[in-house]
């Protein structure tokens, strides 16, 4: 509702803003005076098509030299600039064209997801200098996104405060699938396999879904539209973890006929090294291969699509821990409690992935304006989690989780004028199947399959050269059919007995079998405006209300989780999660100086989090309970990013970005919200010496002074007497600063072929620290300092 | 290139015939889960039994423990304990398993000194304590308190005072940690 009275508000104030009206008319024909219905008329910003007597009319342009591009299939284009002063008779004549093999089908627009608000962009060149790690660090070079990590090697990104089920991530067109609600899961993804990430930092990409509480990570492969073959091979070593990776991928372009793109990576890393000690057990393991196949035809594209991605990791061995006292000591003692030397190898606890996702995509273009996409996907996810085990279970896995994924897209889009006008649909259907005979444990997430099926609308509207609205509306319908055995003991301490025993199916000694069903109907919308005045100052505010399901780990979760001493639960009881976000950013540019500036408020109704509620004592000892609750939540910040371009071979680029999260049922604030961060960076860069590029960063992560108490007290053995100890697994860390260098320069090679060679340093003062989204902060440092070098051939 | 596309099509179809049917979980009885912990001291005829029982593993329902009878004062116990999974039959025996991988297993007592002081009597292939046998030489006056029984998963057996039973450094994974009330006369 609230943003509807949104859109309300915005057209009202805007509505009465005065602009030129120059109207352009005209037919399109062959030389033979032909008709040409369906051409492409791009006049200023607007784009039409002719109608079937080959007529055209484009309205409301603002005049002076205006762009003039008209195109159609098989002829020469047209492509000039008339300078417009009243309305007026534009007729063209087209040619046919000669060299059909050069003939440029399909001319893309810069495919923006959304009009009213600013996207952040990362582009190749950044994308490249992370090849050696993952999506999370990358994602950390916008302004507003962190990183939630488990380890050096597991990361998360983190959008405005919030992550996991709150930020999907879609991968070439598809939504990730991979469990990414455990706080340990990283993204399957080889970043490599990114030609360029755009974050949009609010619920408004809804064409990929309408729960998008924090934001969205949308993911594009390189994409070549020419004809040409190119190659690229990026090596690296790094020398904290005494590893490195290759990645190599060719491209065959074209812009008719077949193109390809193949990729593969490995990745190779031994034990990280913090300061002060080696961090026993944080090696890596990566093999990744995508490749994808296309035709394109006159007016239609089909492609397929296939990746796999399969990485082990190491877990700390320090952070795996047994009851409070345990933790209690890492806290205590603040050095891990294994420390070994320096190894490759892996061993328990560690993390086996794999990640498959087969897609066929076909698109065809009606005319120029009109196209339809269908796609259809799969996904496989096979998760193994190793624990350390006693006897026969040792080289069992704890964990192992299969998820299978299909999904059908049919999306379609025209534009019409003043109007872009995209709609689809979508379903999908998820099985997850936790496998107990190979571990022999009770699993903490349950079999359940999943039905999802969604439809949207979203209109962009150009009201004149310098204001567009946009507005969209989805709605989503998922049901979840799951089965766990329940202890009878839990199901009763949960209060379930009254409320869902009409899920009990039958019994198995002292466990309930249960097969919830959950059904929800969801609508979300986003709406918003792009106001552009003179000297390039850009005005963007953007309102959405996204609506998130309960994940399974919020709805069925039940035990101990081995890394944080706590016993979490989850609530069957728990409903939907609804967020209105309001952003804004205005943007301005000078010649030598950029600045952008964006507040943000996020209103969190029936927001879910994990909050401790009591003790419960099990053979092992006691444990602190942690239960996912709902509370009404509200994240307040703002993200800044300025860039000065001091002169021709300087540049300074500033980022910052703070946010305040309250839960405002129980007063407090909110748990893991990142904390003040600033990030300078400065940019020596001559072209003349081989493209030299010289670069210093400091980072400053401020200490998070707004944090829930959640600290507990429990009895432990002082001086051979049993006493009440205070186990501070609230406080977070202090502050600290990182600097880290990077240079580079390029040399051609033969031919076209060049090759870059870059050098950089990570930490350069090997500062001891630990940070406040480190789920493994209890335990040890983060990584100490880091060379590493870059080899870049493009062939 | 073709390759991908065919085994694309290929891992689908595996897929998709492969990951339905999954309906029905079935019900796991942990092989490792430990649900009692059974110490028993003896001096001559008199035998003490201590047991903690926690049959819903890590279930809310508290461990259930009970004391036999109260230790006499001035009196040296030999000590045994033992760690069953009694949510499974036939109940199993973890003990064996701990005594094979006793190299990686060390148990710690931890008591009042007015109650008494534990002694190790038993070692691993490496000639460290393993701790599953043990002696207690109790106080010389009345006393009340607690004794606390750890098992530690792979300690650090050579840290400073492990070897002695002092659970400071040993470090690891708890496996269990139980907590029986005493009454020293």
């Amino acid at each position: 509702m609230q943003s509807k009275i949104y859109i309300l508000c915005c057209f009202s104030l805007f509505c009465t803003y005065g602009y030129s009206q120059i109207t352009v008319t005209g037919a399109i024909t062959t030389q033979e005076g032909i008709p040409l219905a369906g051409s492409h008329v791009h006049i200023g910003k607007r784009n039409v098509s002719s109608d079937a007597n080959g007529n055209y009319i484009v309205k409301k342009l603002s005049g002076g030299n205006t762009k003039v591009f008209i195109s159609y299939v098989g002829f020469q284009s047209i492509d000039t600039t008339v300078n417009l002063v009243v309305d007026q008779v534009l007729d063209f004549t087209l040619k046919v064209k000669t060299d059909q093999l050069r003939e440029v089908v399909i001319r893309q627009k810069a495919n923006k997801l959304n009009k009213s608000l600013l996207e952040q962009n990362i582009k190749t060149a950044t994308i490249e200098k992370f090849s050696n790690q993952t999506l999370g660090d990358v994602l950390k070079e916008i302004a507003g996104v962190s990183s939630l990590k488990t380890g050096s090697t597991v990361v998360k990104p983190v959008i405005n405060g919030l992550f996991g089920s709150r930020v999907p991530i879609i991968n070439n067109n598809v939504r990730l699938e991979d469990q990414q609600w455990g706080t340990e899961h990283a993204p399957n993804f080889d970043i490599n396999a990114a030609g360029k990430i755009t974050v949009i930092k609010g619920a408004s990409g809804l064409q990929y879904g309408g729960d998008a509480v924090g934001g969205i990570v949308v993911i594009e492969p390189v994409s070549v539209k020419k004809d040409t073959l190119f190659g690229k091979t990026i090596l690296n070593l790094a020398s904290n973890g005494r590893g490195g990776s290759i990645s190599s991928s060719l491209h065959k372009g074209n812009d008719k006929g077949w193109s390809w793109n193949a990729l593969g990576t490995f990745k190779y890393s031994g034990d990280r090294e913090a300061p002060d000690y080696v961090l026993s057990n944080t090696g890596n393991r990566e093999a990744n291969f995508s490749g994808d196949l296309k035709f394109t035809g006159k007016k239609y594209d089909v492609s397929g699509f296939y990746s796999y991605y399969n990485t082990t990791i190491g877990i700390l061995s320090a952070s795996h821990i047994g009851n409070v006292n345990d933790l209690d000591n890492a806290i205590t003692n603040k050095v891990p409690a294994v420390v070994n030397d320096f190894t490759h190898s892996i061993t328990n606890p560690k993390q086996k992935v794999q990640h498959h996702l087969a897609k066929m995509n076909y698109n065809y273009y009606f005319d120029e304006t009109a196209t339809l996409a269908v796609q259809y996907s799969f996904q496989f996810n096979k998760r193994l989690e190793f624990d350390v085990r006693r006897g026969e279970d040792r080289n069992k896995p704890a964990l192992d989780l299969e998820l299978a994924t299909h999904a059908i897209n049919i999306d379609y889009k025209k534009v019409v004028h003043d109007w872009t006008l995209k709609t689809g649909m979508a379903t999908a259907f998820q099985n997850n199947f936790a496998n107990v005979v190979t571990t022999g444990i009770n699993p903490l997430i349950p079999n359940y399959n999943k039905i999802d099926w969604g439809a949207y609308g979203i209109a962009t509207y150009d009201v004149s050269e310098s204001l567009v609205f946009d507005a969209g509306l989805r709605y989503d319908y998922s049901q979840v059919d799951a089965a766990k055995f329940y202890y009878k003991s839990r199901w009763d301490e949960r209060g379930y007995t009254s409320q869902f025993s009409h899920f009990i199916v039958g019994e198995d000694g002292d466990k309930w079998l249960v097969k919830p069903r959950f059904a929800f109907h969801n609508l979300s919308s986003s709406a918003g405006f792009h106001k552009e005045f003179g000297q390039n100052l850009h005005w963007y505010t953007n309102v959405s209300l996204a609506t998130r399901n309960p994940n399974p780990s919020e709805f069925f979760s039940d035990g101990l989780h081995h890394s944080t001493g706590v016993i979490e639960l989850g609530d069957l009881a728990l409903a939907k999660e609804q967020a209105v976000k309001v952003s804004t950013t205005l943007q301005k540019k000078w010649t030598a100086f950029s600045i952008e500036v964006n507040p943000f408020i996020n209103s969190i109704r029936n927001f879910m989090f994990l909050r401790p509620v009591g003790f419960e004592t099990t053979t092992r000892g006691a444990f602190p309970v942690w239960e996912y609750q709902q509370t009404n939540a509200r994240l307040a910040g703002v993200d800044v990013q300025t860039n000065w371009k001091i002169n021709k071979q300087w540049q300074h680029d500033f980022a910052l970005a703070y946010v305040n999260g309250r839960d405002l049922t129980n007063n407090e604030f909110l748990i893991d919200i990142p904390p003040l961060n600033l990030s300078n960076k400065i940019q020596f860069a001559k072209t003349d010496w081989n493209d030299l590029k010289l670069e210093l960063k400091s980072e400053i992560i401020m200490r998070q002074n707004q944090f829930p108490d959640n600290n507990f007290t429990t009895n432990i053995f002082v001086n051979n007497e049993l006493v009440p100890v205070r186990v501070d697994i609230s406080t977070p860390p202090p502050a600290y600063q990182l600097l880290h260098f990077y240079s580079e320069m390029r040399f051609k090679t033969f031919g076209k072929s060049n090759t870059t060679i870059a050098f950089s340093v990570q930490n350069i003062l090997n500062t001891t620290y630990r940070d406040y989204l480190n789920r493994q902060r209890f335990y040890a440092d983060e990584m100490g300092r880091n060379f590493q070098l870059q080899l870049k051939f493009n062939y | 290139m073709k390759n991908s596309k065919i085994l694309a099509f290929a891992l689908l179809s595996i897929f998709t015939f492969s990951s339905c049917n999954n309906d029905d979980p079935i019900a796991v009885n942990e092989e490792e889960l430990i649900t009692t912990v059974t110490t028993t001291l003896t001096a001559g005829s008199q035998t003490v039994t201590l047991i903690s029982r926690d049959l819903d593993g890590d279930g809310p329902n508290s461990p259930v423990v009970t004391v036999s009878g109260n230790l006499s004062i001035n009196t040296t116990y030999t000590g045994a304990v033992t760690f069953k999974n009694e949510s499974v039959t036939p109940i199993e025996d973890i003990t064996v398993e701990i005594k094979e991988e006793g190299d990686e297993h060390q148990l710690f007592y931890q008591v009042q000194t007015a109650i008494g002081a534990f002694t190790y009597a038993d070692a691993d292939k490496n000639g460290k304590p393993i701790g599953l046998a043990f002696s207690l030489r109790t106080g010389a006056s009345a006393a009340t308190g607690n004794i606390v029984v750890t098992l530690r998963h792979e300690p650090l057996k050579s840290a400073d005072g492990v070897a002695a039973g002092s659970i400071a450094n040993a470090g690891g994974a708890t496996d269990a940690q139980v907590t029986y009330p005493v009454v020293l006369r």
